[in-house]
């Protein structure tokens, strides 16, 4: 029998901010390489690496802070090495950040080897007050821990930077035609590695974002998919940043109910729920590539395109 | 005697295998509207990359009023004063004017400030521009405007403008030539990259001519014919293209109420585009980029598809049918980019020989491909049309532009098509390769085919077709036999004036 009554709204949505927090992480950090004409697909490979850099610094110093800085700098470092293959070396794109993916997950396997089982140290809650003892919003908005707050806080930042500030425009036009930024002067691959830098960080901060906080614990692949789900997200977002906050909150949303749904023991597979955000996202990007709204939901021009300086 | 603004000392400039600059040598004075005169190749573009800061030339100095000048990047240029408007137009799509402009800037002001300024400079230059408009949606002279203006805005004392008139229309020339007169009376002086001769006769002071990287002579272009400009760029007497009169013959190529939805966001959509072409005809259609050139061609060559009647060859309706059907009816096309239209860039020329040659040149053999045929077409194609490479085995990437084009057009002709479309022939090709394949083109013609040339190039059209018709935003005018059109005639037709031009008829 369902139980729907079982499902109680005001967790459901406390639970999706949570929930969401890693995939906006990450897709934030992508979009912000993908502005720069970069696809990174080495998302799932980052966050893996982060999450084991970051569990393993927190369980080592006893401070969750420190290990999440520990996994921006973990998540930074791996996306370093792709961004050598891709903009030093001049390999492709497509097939370094799938190496990337691969890469991460069995240098991550490695590294957690003696940290399975083991639990992180605790980190705390927020209390706001007054704000926090508010029925419903309190506990859907109020009661989250930092990170849920540096993640639209991190949004809110990418967006003002890339809209209103002279290094984001510079980093919207090597993504849109980096031959003509090459010409007006600007250092593409200078800007596409510290883009690339930027989304690393943020993918290892999401990935530690499960391992510390969600879930937490370290198990080998524990990812399992977050990082595809963030690359999908950006395209879904269309290249905007407050969109991919939506998109996040969306998929965010799906991932709990599919859990809830699961324990009130509803019949429909919840490999539907599962396939759910990829669907979307397919659709999305029929919707984009038909008809007159692509000219306003276009994709950087040079997005994915390798950069060869010539004299 | 007063020092030049930039004199240029023997600079040389090499890259493997090339010798793009070698003991070049010249003077920009004050106010003085300077040409730099060469064919493709001929090291004009590395030496204005030099000028700008964007290649370090191997020997050689430069001095600024009088002081040495060595500029490491393009904004220690732009610091000293030197501006640039390039050929490729260096602006963002996705970005609006405002932006595009501070983008060109070393200290932008804040963008409503610059928008504030943006309005000033072009009313103060006749040349009109919205500040917070999406780059993409501009025609190619707007976007000229964004450069000039981008430029402007730094108060420069040399401006540097790359072949500045290739996409613009008489009328926006006629502008464009204004300002540049204007900027010269204050005192700036332009360096001027043409290989159009007429307008560096009507606009420039002085002319330094390349031909392989040298300087091969000095002139006052007003002193001297387009005919001797055109020689001492090229070195040898010029072959000028030639065919004698003929009657029309029947109705080869026939487009009625064509309409079609452009694919690109950025594109033009075709409005009720009707024309009829003759066996021995050219029909010239010229028209600025972007006003549907692409998609006119898409459809002819069966990329786009359309209704069955829209397009017909010999009577037959093709206007559903795909590329291949239409070449084995004899419809074949030439499309305007080189790389990765016309040809695949990294196969080798066989491979391109056999990707449109396939079927009328029997290269498939009950579905394999026979290589010895395809080579052999190839090879025929790189003879017959003077291809400048070691053979068909090199990849269509390691051409050079005007040999690919010879390449690709040759490719067409050799297949004998009852009907053949091109796009922008001539573009970016030297004087004498360009020479060669108009000669093609028109002995195709001679030899009984219809033949429909699209180019912004006017002077091509002017030269080689026996009748224009012009496209504006996706419509085509009617054709007019070109025997007796007026510039003035070919303008209003640009503009898409056709009726207005009929009625004062």
């Amino acid at each position: 029998m369902i139980d729907l009554s079982s499902i109680n709204p005001v967790v459901l949505a406390a639970a999706l901010m949570v929930a969401a927090t890693p995939i906006l992480l990450a897709a934030i950090g992508e979009l912000v390489v993908e502005k720069a004409g970069v696809l990174n697909l080495g998302v799932e490979g980052m966050m893996i690496t982060g999450a084991v850099t970051g569990f393993a610094v927190a369980v080592m110093t006893r401070d969750p802070y420190l290990g999440l800085l520990a996994a921006a700098f973990g998540g930074a470092a791996i996306s370093l090495l792709f961004a050598l293959l891709t903009q030093v070396m001049m390999a492709n794109q497509v097939a370094s950040g799938l190496a990337l993916t691969l890469f991460g997950l069995g240098f991550s396997a490695l590294l957690g080897q003696g940290f399975v089982g083991v639990s992180p140290p605790r980190t705390a809650k927020l209390d706001f007050g007054f704000l926090s003892d508010l029925p419903i919003l309190g506990p859907i908005l109020f009661r989250h821990d930092p990170m849920v707050y540096v993640s639209l806080a991190l949004v809110a930042g990418v967006w003002y930077f890339l809209n209103y500030t002279r290094g984001g425009r510079i980093l919207r036009a090597v993504g849109e035609n980096h031959e003509a930024a090459h010409a007006l002067g600007y250092r593409v691959r200078r800007v596409r590695i510290l883009a690339i830098a930027f989304g690393g960080a943020c993918a290892g901060l999401g990935g530690a974002y499960l391992s510390l906080i969600r879930v937490p614990q370290w198990t080998e692949g524990m990812t399992a998919g977050a990082g595809w789900i963030a690359l999908a997200l950006v395209v879904f977002s269309s290249w905007r940043p407050w969109r991919v906050v939506l998109g996040a909150y969306l998929f965010g949303g799906i991932i709990v109910l599919q859990l809830n749904l699961q324990a009130a023991g509803f019949r429909i597979p919840v490999e539907y729920l599962a396939m759910s955000p990829y669907l979307v996202t397919i659709l999305v990007l029929v919707i984009m590539s038909s008809g007159r709204a692509r000219k306003t939901l276009a994709a950087p021009g040079s997005l994915g395109r390798p950069f060869h300086a010539t004299g | 005697m007063t020092t030049p603004l930039l004199a240029i000392d023997g600079i040389t400039k090499t890259y493997p295998g090339v010798v793009a600059n070698s003991d070049v040598s010249f003077d920009i004075g004050r106010g003085e509207i300077h040409a730099l005169l060469g064919e493709n190749g001929a090291g004009k573009s590395t030496l204005v990359k030099a000028i700008y800061g964007l290649v370090r030339p191997d020997s050689g100095a430069m001095r600024w009023q009088g002081r040495p000048y060595a500029p490491a990047a393009p904004h220690e240029a732009r610091a000293a004063g030197v501006a640039m408007v390039f050929q490729h137009f260096s602006l963002f799509d996705a970005l609006d004017v405002a932006e595009n402009v501070a983008l060109g800037m070393d200290n932008p002001p804040p963008l409503r400030r610059l928008a504030a300024q943006i309005r000033t400079v072009s009313r103060d230059y006749g040349l009109p521009l919205d500040p917070g408009q999406l780059v993409g949606d501009l025609s190619a002279g707007q976007r000229q405007r964004v450069e000039i203006i981008r430029c402007l805005l730094q108060d420069p004392q040399l401006l540097i403008m790359d072949e500045p008139t290739s996409v613009l229309t008489p009328q926006e020339v006629e502008i464009l030539f204004r300002t540049l007169r204007q900027l010269r009376a204050e005192g700036r002086s332009i360096l001027y990259i043409s290989h159009k001769l007429e307008e560096i006769r009507g606009l420039c002071d002085k002319a330094t001519v390349l031909r392989l990287g040298k300087v091969v002579g000095r002139c006052d272009p007003r002193q001297k014919t387009a005919r001797e400009l055109a020689e001492m760029m090229v070195g040898t007497k010029l072959h000028q293209p030639e065919r004698p009169a003929h009657a029309p013959g029947e109705v080869l190529l026939e487009v009625k109420a064509l309409s079609l939805r452009s694919p690109s966001p950025f594109g033009t959509s075709l409005k009720e585009v009707s024309v009829a072409v003759h066996a021995g005809e050219i029909l010239g259609i010229g028209g600025v980029a972007g006003n549907g050139q692409d998609e006119l061609l898409a459809a002819l060559s069966g990329e786009l598809r359309a209704p069955p009647g829209a397009v017909s060859v010999r009577g037959e309706s093709v206007g559903h049918m795909g590329p291949n059907v239409r070449r084995a009816l004899g419809l074949l096309c030439a499309p305007e980019e080189r790389l990765g239209h016309a040809a695949a860039p990294e196969m080798s020329l066989t491979e391109n020989a056999l990707l449109t040659g396939a079927w009328r040149q029997k290269l498939v053999n009950r579905g394999f491909i026979d290589w010895t045929r395809a080579r052999g077409f190839a090879e025929a194609v790189i003879r017959r049309f003077d291809v400048r490479t070691p053979g068909p085995h090199v990849v269509a990437r390691a051409l050079s532009g005007g040999n690919l084009q010879k390449f690709v057009i040759g490719r067409e002709i050799l297949q004998r098509p009852e009907v053949l479309v091109v796009n922008q022939p001539t573009w970016g090709v030297d004087a004498a390769a360009a020479a060669a394949i108009r000669q093609a083109l028109m002995d195709l013609a001679e030899g009984g085919a219809a033949v429909v040339v699209i180019s912004q190039d006017l002077d091509e059209l002017l030269e080689i077709a026996d009748s224009f018709a012009a496209l504006n935003a996706g419509r085509l005018t009617a054709k007019r036999p070109v025997r007796g059109l007026t510039l003035d005639q070919v303008g209003l037709m640009l503009g898409g004036a056709d009726e207005a031009g009929d009625a004062a008829a």
